[in-house]
């Protein structure tokens, strides 16, 4: 007997759905036979048999949520098996290949991005959802980052006729992270625009379309690829208001996941806030809750400034509580203090933001109460809200997954340096991704990556315990 | 911040309405502007080198000598509506769009009163109100963005069309191939003019391209393409009109190669080294747009000797008092600075 196992169908996938079986017990299948969908959270995708032989047992009955990759879904009894003893061998089913009669719906240039995280995995959310935008009462609906995204374009879109999508893979495909769902089909394709790959290009358009009384959101599949656009977000977007005597003004969103995913090692894993960060003439924004994604990207179309939205492909699939209004708009450039305690400062943007949330507790048991920041802006940098907290706890470390050198933590670091020593009593730490190019290997990549216990160690180290 | 308007009538846009009976006074006066607007050119240019010369003008500075039909002729095909973006060598096609001399001349010495208010300088201007849209300093980078603006004016369906300029160097960059395909694909009211002056920087078509003949450029793309004297500037309107008409009327880009020829240095700090102290007289005293074209409109009756003479007296004018300007001029105040860097 072999055992047809649960498919990983992305390098994030970690379980799945089992939408439908398309055979049943007893029925003969061969190599190429369409066994089942299985979905995750953004994708349902067929998979085939690469066996031939006859459906033994199902051992998932259809609409199973959660279950994990490689455990057995179903055996199969293949030419001559007598007995019912299973065989050691397993993996009798792969994804759908190209063959397939209908399109693949994940694999991407490379890629077949599906965040790792389901709703049900989000992690405990201790925040206060009530914020000086949101009034008492409100009622807050619980959304994933990737739906708040979605609503916040579709929004602006209904609201500003001159506001437009432009991507790969944005229209048709609905978006390689599914983050334009159902926005071609409201909006259509003139302004659901699918484009070729031709990042300087279209970045460079998007540009022009905003010099020409537009108000474009540019989606990159990932910051990844944006490198080979980014004179066109530098100097042409950045720099020609100064460039012009305040003339001529941008009025762009560049948008995309950035940071690392996971298990597409170095030319896929790369985190960019310090590269935009450092552009005068940019806004930039890395959010990390639904909530501030939502109003946030709102405030972003509606700028008049060039915006840089670094969104997180991992936390996408995370659901945290929106509120429930007509029109949330937040300020950019503000952090937020996200959880209030005495003993340390905890810094952080994006999917780090989680994992400060993980160190706290940790500390919390250990008798060390930390305040953690969400700096949700990077640039304009709320430096302020950092200060006073700093001035409180005497204690900063921040937290980012890109490189360590002239990174978020270095400007952090400074800026606490030069306007709150005096009340320092440890030296600034700085916790980052490695100063290496992402490796592939999943022990490596891990070890490249911050971790809550690289936290907690540092907040014992500059707590003295 | 005083960024006039432009003084002078003659550079102002006007239509050329084939009307008939008067068709012949409608041509002539068309055909007046277009050596008044080349002179203007020529004389701005040689001033700004002057500038230079004495230090007033900093930086990088390309002049647009030997060029100036092509944008001339361009430009009295388009209206008001219309977009025109170009690179660094950017001057002729600021003048041609009607933008005040002493403003640009302003911006040259860096002054409070450029149309950058001092803070872009010789590759980076713009105006708003001509639809001039730039002014870019980095090659190729101006052919995504005038793409975006032809694509925001399908967008708006607004009827207007851009003119995006670059050179033979440009036409090399891969995001020149890009903005082709997505005017091609999406049928983009965009004009597509390659002012070919024969050295990209240093180096000759010849050494940096495979295909010299760059109107067929956007063959790939199935994008029309011709080549065109960019040393006549009636056969620039001519062409210019045919291709401002196919994107107006909704057929996608067109390319046009217009063949011309740059007499001064690629930048004022360029030894010349690549070609013959020959080779540019051969073109200046053969080929100049602006002598052979006055010696034409002489022969044709058009104009008398005099008439060339007094044009030239009225422009010399212009540039003197747009030098005086751009000289007396204060610099931008010291809190400019932090201004404009956010909306």
């Amino acid at each position: 007997m072999t055992q047809i196992l649960m498919p990983a169908l992305s390098p994030t996938m970690e379980e799945g759905k089992l939408a439908k079986w398309h055979v049943r017990e007893g029925d003969a299948v061969k190599p190429g036979d369409i066994l089942a969908e299985i979905e995750t959270d953004k994708a349902t995708m067929e998979f085939e048999a690469v066996d031939s032989g006859h459906i033994a047992k199902i051992l998932v009955p259809e609409g199973t949520e959660g279950i994990k990759v490689n455990s057995p879904i179903a055996e199969l009894r293949q030419e001559g098996e007598e007995t019912d003893a299973p065989s050691t061998r397993a993996a009798a089913a792969e994804p759908a290949g190209k063959s397939a009669p209908r399109p693949r719906p994940v694999e991407v240039r490379e890629r077949a991005p599906v965040p790792a995280k389901g709703a049900g995995e989000t992690p405990a959310v201790q925040v206060a959802a009530a914020t000086p935008e949101i009034p008492q009462g409100t009622e807050f609906v619980t959304t994933t980052v990737r739906d708040a995204l979605r609503d916040a374009m579709a929004e602006e879109m209904r609201r500003d006729e001159n506001v437009f999508l432009m991507g790969e893979e944005v229209a048709q495909y609905q978006g390689a992270y599914k983050v334009s769902q159902g926005l071609l089909e409201e909006f259509g394709e003139r302004r659901v625009i699918d484009t070729p790959i031709t990042e300087q290009g279209f970045a460079g358009l998007g540009v022009g379309a905003a010099f020409g009384g537009l108000r474009p959101i540019i989606e990159f599949m990932t910051f990844n690829f944006a490198m080979q656009a980014i004179d066109q977000v530098v100097n042409s977007a950045a720099k020609t208001l100064y460039m012009s005597g305040g003339q001529m003004g941008c009025p762009i969103v560049f948008r995309g996941p950035n940071g690392p995913a996971a298990r597409v090692a170095a030319q896929h894993s790369q985190d960019y806030a310090s590269w935009y960060a450092h552009v005068p003439g940019l806004k930039v924004i890395s959010p990390y809750f639904a909530g501030d994604a939502k109003g946030l990207l709102k405030a972003a179309v509606r700028d008049p400034n060039p915006v840089i939205f670094l969104e997180n492909e991992i936390v996408y699939g995370r659901s945290f509580p929106v509120p429930k209004l007509d029109d949330f708009v937040l300020p950019i450039g503000k952090a937020r203090v996200i959880r209030e305690g005495s003993d340390v400062t905890l810094v952080a943007h994006s999917i780090s933001v989680g994992l400060i949330m993980d160190a706290a507790d940790a500390l919390s048991k250990e008798g060390i109460e930390a305040e953690l920041i969400d700096l949700r802006t990077l640039r304009p940098l709320d430096t302020a809200t950092v200060i006073e907290s700093v001035r409180k706890t005497n204690r900063v470390i921040s937290v980012e997954q890109g490189w360590p050198v002239c990174s978020i933590g270095s400007e952090i670091a400074a800026v606490v340096i030069d306007e709150a020593f005096d009340y320092l009593d440890a030296p600034p730490v700085r916790i980052t991704g490695k100063d290496v190019p992402m490796p592939y290997a999943a022990n490596l990549e891990k070890l490249a990556l911050p971790s809550v216990e690289e936290i907690v160690s540092a907040a014992k180290r500059v707590c003295y315990r | 911040m005083a960024r006039a308007e432009a003084t002078a009538a003659a550079n102002q846009q006007a239509e050329f309405p084939p009307a008939s009976g008067r068709v012949d006074a409608a041509v002539a006066e068309r055909l007046k502007h277009f050596y008044h607007d080349m002179l203007l050119i020529r004389r701005f240019e040689e001033k700004a080198g002057q500038l230079y010369g004495m230090g007033l003008i900093g930086g990088f500075c390309h002049l647009y000598i030997g060029q100036e039909a092509v944008v001339v002729g361009m430009q009295a095909t388009l209206q008001p509506r219309d977009q025109v973006i170009t690179t660094y060598r950017d001057h002729g096609h600021m003048l041609a769009c009607g933008m005040d001399p002493s403003g640009v001349m302003a911006e040259l010495t860096g002054r409070h009163s450029g149309y950058s208010g001092g803070k872009g300088g010789s590759m980076h201007m713009f105006s708003r109100e001509k639809n001039f849209f730039g002014g870019h300093g980095i090659v190729g980078a101006n052919v995504p963005i005038g793409t975006g603006l032809a694509f925001a004016n399908r967008y708006r369906q607004n009827g207007a069309v851009c003119v995006t300029y670059f050179g033979d160097g440009a036409a090399n960059q891969g995001q020149v191939f890009e903005s082709f395909n997505m005017a091609a694909l999406w049928k983009l009211p965009v004009v597509y003019v390659i002012e070919n002056n024969q050295y990209a920087m240093g180096t000759a078509v010849q050494r940096a391209t495979a295909e010299v003949e760059l109107y067929r450029r956007g063959s790939a793309d199935d994008i029309p393409g011709e080549a065109v004297d960019g040393m006549d500037v009636e056969k620039v309107y001519e062409a210019g009109r045919k291709a401002v008409q196919w994107a107006r009327d909704g057929k996608g880009p067109y390319i046009l190669e217009m063949k011309t020829y740059r007499y001064r240095g690629h930048s004022m700090s360029d030894p010349a080294k690549y070609r013959t102290r020959e080779e540019v007289q051969q073109m200046r005293e053969k080929h100049d747009p602006i002598d052979t074209f006055g010696a034409r409109l002489v022969r044709n009756g058009t104009l008398r000797d005099e008439d060339l003479k007094a044009f030239d007296r009225e422009v010399r004018q212009t540039i003197n008092r747009a030098a005086e300007f751009a000289t007396d001029s204060p610099e931008p105040a010291p809190e400019e600075l932090y201004t404009d860097v956010l909306k």
